[in-house]
């Protein structure tokens, strides 16, 4: 018999009576969410802008790095200030990334986390592997709990897709917080409209 | 000597309180560590008490782990389904060897010695990284806490916090020695810095990764990797192969319901609102090989063990372990396994009742591991239980026997008790040095009370008069 037979079959005859799987929409209020946002971002390391449109995104960015840094952005928008992103390209080749901007899909105001899935980012590694993150997010698409979240991701079949909440960072030494442990040493996020 | 000591863990030689005194040879160590760990549940509490559902939560998600446990067949075999139809490849292993053959199987396929690997508290269960350096395979854990334990050739302590048990000047001399920054340099942030040097080069050069798991959804096949670090990504991310390890309890029935997982998971564990990362893998990448491997070790045997099934609804949050308090004057390495506090001390008894009988013992059975717990594990209750098993299946030591045995024989002689009484009032009151030595585990640490003149039943006797 295969470990797999022996497995099912141990869980076969060692598992409980079926028990029922629990339903629960949890009820949420609406209002002060992007306060809340605001508030939970930056409290673990995030710094929020309010912007009317991109044209305002890329000026905060420029004043804060330099054209000879490598800025890559799989968005159109940028493309006058960041190179595209090719996707099946070696990966290896985004290691001296300075800025990566991408879009998330849907902002959770309870934790401050950013859906991205890849199609969003072209290669999976950008926005791990970048000195700096820059994410936009449309001012309506902030919802108040990973409830609403996976409701509204529904059933889309992404090959990958991650929360990103925050810069990148670690307290193992001590419990000292160090923001920018392997990815991202910050992020910034722009709440767009 | 304390490292050679400690090491003894692998060999399952030593005792909880025998390796929790070598601990608190170090008073000052001990109190920083008990008040760090306090701290981290206490903003465990503060994240907590700031979601109105809260006790909901814990509730659904403790329901939902149920109902895996009662289908965990059909839930198996449709993530199987699933996985296959994203391209990824799907191993069973019936033990740790088992688990650990299959990785080495891979490797060797692709003809690779070296490779990262995120944390899994699994592959710690399996003891993977010995069982790779014997073949001849070098592993690089990228995990910080987990690199800086790997360098100083210890275990993990804790599953979130694998170095709680180090000062940071420990780790600047380990720094100085593996990774070349200066003598005496103990700041965190310089620290870690040299750390993501170091690591960064490593995950650009190996080719292949592996990451534990968090969640593995039935219905899409997909598994979720919670770090702070970023690390299991950039692991991943830039391998040729990546295989994911993770327990068969690792389930959940749908998407939707991490919806309610991931809100519990970091607020219990960090007091966090979330991980930084919450990455959802659901095909390989174009062009990379993808492989998860499906593991029992002993838990299908756990699901059969009615009194002690529910410790296999744990997510691995940690925060029973913060709030214990011997766990958090122990620390981590005085339970000699790979999960240690209260919720190691229900599971290591299922893997072998001889090497961890004394696991169960290590509690005072206060209840909090209980009260914290996100999928509401009745951790004391289990510990209790186990207690009971452990006895009657004659896996404590002799001298713990006998000592329940005569208290089971006073207790149950009322004429006996009065004697035993008196005479232990007496001895105190005269011959103090008697209890009053080395010899009485009850003296270490503690004063003796003063014999009180009579007992309440002498006291009792007199009054009703």
């Amino acid at each position: 018999m295969s470990s797999r037979e022996k497995i099912l079959a141990a869980v076969r005859a060692n598992k409980p009576d079926l028990q029922p799987l629990p339903d629960v929409i949890i009820p949420v209020r609406e209002e002060g969410l992007i306060e809340e946002y605001r508030r939970v971002a930056e409290g673990i390391g995030a710094k929020v802008y309010e912007v009317g449109g991109t044209a305002e995104v890329k000026e905060l960015l420029a004043a804060s790095f330099e054209p000879s840094q490598r800025i890559v952005s799989p968005l159109e928008d940028f493309a006058d200030m960041a190179e595209g992103i090719e996707a099946g390209i070696d990966p290896h080749s985004f290691a001296d990334v300075e800025l990566a901007i991408v879009r998330a899909e849907i902002g959770v105001s309870e934790n401050s986390a950013l859906w991205v899935p890849e199609g969003n980012v072209s290669q999976r590694v950008i926005p791990f592997i970048c000195q700096h993150l820059a994410i936009l997010i449309n001012r309506e698409r902030i919802v108040p709990t990973l409830q609403q979240a996976y409701s509204l991701i529904g059933e889309i079949n992404y090959g990958y897709g991650v929360f990103i909440a925050g810069p990148s960072k670690t307290a193992d030494i001590e419990q000292s917080l160090v923001l920018g442990a392997h990815g991202p040493r910050s992020l910034r996020v722009f709440i767009v409209g | 000597m304390v490292k050679e000591e400690t090491q003894q863990q692998h060999k399952g030689l030593a005792e909880h309180s025998g390796l929790a005194d070598i601990f608190n040879r170090d008073e000052q160590r001990v109190n920083w560590h008990d008040e760090t760990l306090w701290f981290v549940r206490s903003k465990r509490d503060k994240a907590a008490h700031s979601l109105p559902e809260w006790e909901l939560l814990r509730e659904t998600a403790s329901q939902i782990k149920h109902n895996v446990l009662s289908d965990l067949d059909t839930y198996l075999q449709q993530f199987e389904e699933q996985a296959l139809i994203n391209g990824v490849t799907v191993h069973w292993a019936a033990d740790a060897r088992e688990h650990n053959q299959i990785v080495h199987s891979i490797l060797k396929k692709h003809e690779i010695n070296r490779m990262v690997k995120s944390k899994s508290m699994l592959t710690e269960e399996c003891h993977l990284n010995e069982y790779l350096k014997e073949h001849g395979v070098e592993v690089i854990d990228t995990d910080l806490g987990e690199r800086i334990v790997q360098l100083a050739e210890e275990p993990p302590s804790h599953i979130v916090l694998p170095c709680i048990h180090k000062k940071k000047e420990e780790i600047g001399e380990l720094f100085h020695t593996h990774l070349g920054t200066a003598a005496g340099e103990s700041d965190p942030q310089v620290l870690t810095e040299a750390a993501r040097q170091h690591l960064r080069e490593s995950f650009l050069t190996r080719r292949l990764a592996l990451t534990g798991v968090n969640f593995a959804v039935a219905e899409t096949g997909e598994f979720v990797v919670c770090t702070n670090e970023g690390n299991a990504d950039m692991g991943s991310h830039l391998a040729d192969v990546h295989i994911a390890s993770m327990g068969i309890e690792k389930i959940i029935p749908r998407r939707k319901d991490l919806g309610i997982f991931l809100r519990l998971l970091a607020r219990s564990a960090t007091g966090q609102p979330i991980t930084t990362y919450s990455s959802h893998f659901r095909k390989p990448r174009a062009g990379q090989e993808m492989h998860i491997i499906l593991v029992d070790n002993g838990r299908t045997v756990q699901l059969g063990r009615e009194d002690f099934r529910n410790s296999l609804k744990c997510i691995r949050c940690g925060a029973c372990m913060n709030t214990c308090p011997v766990y958090r004057r122990s620390g981590g390495h005085s339970y000699h396994n790979a999960i240690a506090g209260p919720i190691g001390s229900i599971l290591a008894p299922n893997l072998d009742m001889k090497a961890y009988a004394d696991l169960p013992f290590a509690s005072t059975l206060c209840g909090s591991c209980s009260n914290v717990c996100p999928v509401k594990i009745d951790i004391h209750d289990q510990l209790y239980k186990w207690r009971q098993v452990l006895v009657k299946e004659g896996h404590v030591s002799p001298v713990k026997a006998m000592g329940m045995k005569v208290m089971a024989f006073t207790f149950a002689m009322p004429r006996f008790f009065a004697f035993a009484g008196k005479a232990g009032r007496v001895v105190m009151k005269y011959l103090p040095f008697v209890v009053s030595n080395k010899l009485n585990p009850w003296y270490k640490e503690r004063e003796m009370p003063k014999p009180p003149k009579e007992s309440f039943r002498e006291w009792y006797k007199r009054e009703r008069r």
